[in-house]
């Protein structure tokens, strides 16, 4: 009997993927653990391995062809059991593994159902209060293009941190990188975050400008003593002498089924801390201006981003130095009914809830804080004397968060223009459990956000 | 009697008598030494007047190690310790009024009176901190090397932690690093037995600290840290190792504390024999008192000349910490953040 090969997900965040080299031709026997193909995603090249032995009947993609889908079928292999093993009542679909999918699993965080996301680029693009040429960049190389640029301009910039320079960055974000600048500005660290973090910070207080990737902030757990304590204090207790001038950047929040020690979204934590700069935008136009800026702050910066978003393409301001400041939110819908305020991929949400809300009557402004620290409340506090309703999405947990600083500040400044108690949509108040079924239940969706709002109306 | 590691061992010169070329070198040790401690005495005083508040950790008994390697270093030479830091300050040759000012909480403080004893620094002295995290200053000490090798300034950063913070693992996540790309500095581990209240032999299962390096193969010497000449030579050879390009090097100095790890310690671990034991026996500020006078160096009036001088400045220093002002209300909310763009 036949089994088919599919196209192996080599992460769970995988899509698509250019079968890059096959290694086997028809007629050639293979066995479990061969390596019979080269996959090629813009994260990474991977081998996959057989699982199932047999004789290779065809190969139904052609080397080079992109954009194969996940699961579909790219070969076929004769049965080649062992007459002695029996075989099963229903034969599983013959699969693949990606040979280095298990080690870099546990590193690598995945994500899935990224389409979902995903918001018109034209409502986005409207927003962009610039009326120039854009091109159309992912977040990942607007973040590699933004770092690329700043060493460019200042040879004190450099980047350090775990496979940034040979792998070329666990999520291919500072791809390119050690080719232009050499070892001595991309730098690899061993794993050992509280380590080179307080390299980092240190080089930073002799003067230097680095950029410390983690390659997922739930890893500057390690690290934070240094953060905090060093990074964020060192101005004040010196009395202004020692700057600090230093950016921590890497994915934030959750990706998807990766659990809970991977999934934790830290925005309330930095924002908490005076002398941090917090950063969490959401398309590649602002990741691109705020890391720009970010890299020339001469504080302490923490930049947030978000795994499900380093593939999604957006609208880009096509000049030679596009800066973004810190410390603005942007309107990224307006709207008369409800104010809703979210950061980094939940703005995405936010705006499709809108869109969904629209068709029920109920006209949302949504405001990306883009900056948690400094936090632009002035803004969301001028939306909501306007909607008179607040709700607020976060993926962090909702005590003591985002949305607990925001709904303080909304009552502090517009108490009397407050028709609704503001409402929070945030993660569950439980660590972030692995199912699919109660992730979801977990995490902010959409449609939990569009059933906020329909409460803070009374719909 | 330097001990080395097998490894890549340099040996320090021992200290001997005859080595000393320069005896304006060794008085200038003494002026620094004696200042520490009648310093760290006053300091004491204060505490224990109200003046000072907090945590307050004294040098006495260690001032060799802070004296003997300001000796060692050279114009750009960073020093990063942890909060027991007054005598590294005063060695680095900062204002005793600034030091003891911020001490008192002062406007006129190394800090502006926003630091307080565990966190004083001062650019100018190429000093960093005064840290008040056990271990933390070990990773910024070796991103000082890390710039100083980016740079290719040939600057080496001296790093000063404890035997307790030799404990810590960010100290090996240093290590491997800066042996792994060559960084200049050179190690300074302040061996005085107590880690506050445990000794060396209850917290650690190796007490050769130098040997702590072994297995990044980084080279590492045990020194007398009670003997300024001693800590001085085998500064010199440690700091040649790194400036020359061959990575890091650990210095364990052997060291005690004469008094609590922190004012409020009753110190009920240790006998008051073994202290007076020390003092009368490895004083490092009396030993090198009989070397001046055994070597002709100075005689009695000329130490006492010394000492006068020095009472004097520590005298005006505490006066100055005394009725300086104490920092304007609307410093609470400067230096939070950095307005200069770079």
């Amino acid at each position: 009997m036949s089994t088919e090969v599919l196209m192996p997900a080599l992460s769970p965040t995988m899509e698509e993927g250019a079968l890059a080299k096959w290694h086997v031709k028809v007629g050639d026997t293979v066995r479990s653990g061969d390596v019979i193909a080269e996959i090629e995603t813009d994260k990474a090249t991977m081998e996959v391995e057989a699982v199932d032995e047999g004789v290779v009947e065809a190969l139904l993609v052609a080397e080079g062809t992109e954009a194969v889908k996940v699961n579909a079928p790219i070969a076929r292999l004769s049965g080649g059991r062992s007459p002695a093993a029996p075989e099963p009542a229903q034969a599983p679909p013959a699969t693949v593994l990606p040979a280095l999918a298990e080690t870099v699993a546990a590193r690598q965080v995945p994500a899935a159902k990224a389409a979902e996301a995903l918001v018109g680029g034209a409502a986005v693009a409207a927003a962009i209060p610039y009326g120039g040429s854009v091109k159309t960049l992912s977040v990942r190389d607007a973040l590699r293009d933004a770092m690329a640029e700043e060493m460019r301009r200042d040879d004190g910039v450099f980047l350090m941190g775990e496979e940034v320079a040979q792998y070329q960055g666990a999520y291919k974000v500072s791809r390119g990188l050690l080719e232009e600048f050499g070892d001595r500005r991309v730098i690899d660290t061993p794993i050992t975050e509280h380590g080179f973090t307080g390299l980092g910070v240190g080089a930073a207080m002799a003067g230097l400008k680095p950029i410390v990737e983690f390659m997922t902030f739930n890893f500057a757990m390690q690290a934070i003593d240094q953060i905090i304590n060093s990074a964020a204090k060192t101005l004040y207790m010196s009395g202004g002498q020692i700057q600090c001038q230093v950016v921590f950047r890497g994915p934030n929040g959750a990706a998807a089924r990766v659990g809970a020690q991977h999934s934790q979204d830290y925005a309330a934590w930095y924002a908490h801390v005076p002398g941090l700069r917090v950063v969490a935008p959401y398309d590649a136009a602002d990741a691109k201006g705020l890391l720009k800026s970010a890299i020339r702050d001469p504080n302490p910066v923490v930049f947030l981003e978000n795994e499900m978003l380093y593939g999604q393409e957006f609208d880009v301001p096509d000049v030679d130095d596009w800066l973004v400041p810190i410390g603005l939110s942007k309107v990224r819908r307006v709207g008369g009914s409800v104010t809703l305020v979210a950061y980094s991929r939940m703005v995405g949400f936010a705006l499709e809830a809108a869109g969904i809300l629209a068709g029920e009557g109920i006209d949302a402004e949504v405001i990306d804080l883009r900056t948690l620290r400094p936090l632009d409340h002035e803004t969301v506090v001028a939306s909501v004397r306007k909607t008179n309703r607040l709700v607020t999405v976060e993926e962090g947990w909702g005590p003591m968060g985002v949305g607990a600083e925001l709904a303080a500040r909304v009552v502090e400044h517009a108490f009397d223009y407050l028709d609704a108690p503001p409402l929070r949509v945030c993660q569950a108040d439980v660590p972030l459990p692995y199912a699919a079924n109660l992730e979801a239940l977990s995490l902010p969706s959409v449609d939990k956000i569009v059933e906020a709002v329909r409460t803070v109306c009374y719909r | 009697m330097a001990r080395q590691n097998a490894s890549k061992g340099v040996k320090p010169a021992k200290a001997k008598p005859t080595a000393v070329a320069d005896g304006e070198a060794l008085l200038d040790f003494y002026r620094s030494m004696l200042l520490i401690r009648r310093f760290e005495e006053r300091a004491g005083q204060l505490y224990g007047m109200g003046l000072i508040g907090g945590f307050c950790h004294l040098y006495i008994g260690q001032e060799a190690i802070a004296a003997g390697m300001q000796a060692v270093r050279r114009g750009g030479d960073q020093v990063i310790t942890g909060y027991r830091e007054h005598g590294h300050m005063l060695a680095a040759g900062i204002d005793p009024r600034a030091v003891m000012a911020e001490l008192t909480g002062r406007a006129d403080g190394v800090s502006r009176g926003k630091g307080g004893s565990m966190h004083m620094f001062s650019t100018q002295a190429a000093f960093y901190g005064g840290h008040g995290i056990v271990g933390a200053q070990v990773s910024l000490g070796t991103g000082l090397a890390l710039a100083n090798r980016y740079r290719g300034d040939g600057n080496v950063a001296f790093v000063y932690f404890g035997d307790g913070a030799a404990n810590q693992g960010q100290v090996y996540e240093s290590f491997n690093m800066a042996e792994l790309w060559s960084l200049p500095v050179v190690y300074v581990i302040e061996n005085n037995q107590y880690a506050m209240g445990t000794s060396l032999a209850r917290s650690s299962s190796e007490t050769h600290l130098f040997r702590r390096g072994a297995s990044f193969n980084i080279p590492g010497v045990e020194v007398d840290g009670m003997d300024v000449v001693a800590v001085r030579d085998a500064g010199l050879a440690a700091a040649d190792h790194a400036r020359s390009g061959k990575g890091p090097f650990i210095l364990e100095m052997k060291t005690y504390r004469y008094r609590g790890h922190s004012m409020s310690d009753p110190g009920k671990y240790r006998t008051r024999e073994e202290i007076d034991e020390v003092r009368k026996t490895r004083d490092p500020i009396e030993h090198l008192q009989e070397r001046l006078e055994t070597l002709g160096l100075a005689d009695e009036a000329a130490l006492k000349a010394i000492d006068a001088t020095v009472k004097a400045s520590v005298a005006d220093a505490a006066e100055f910490a005394r009725t300086a002002p104490e920092p304007d209300a609307a410093e609470l909310y400067t230096d939070v953040y950095s307005e200069a763009r770079a």
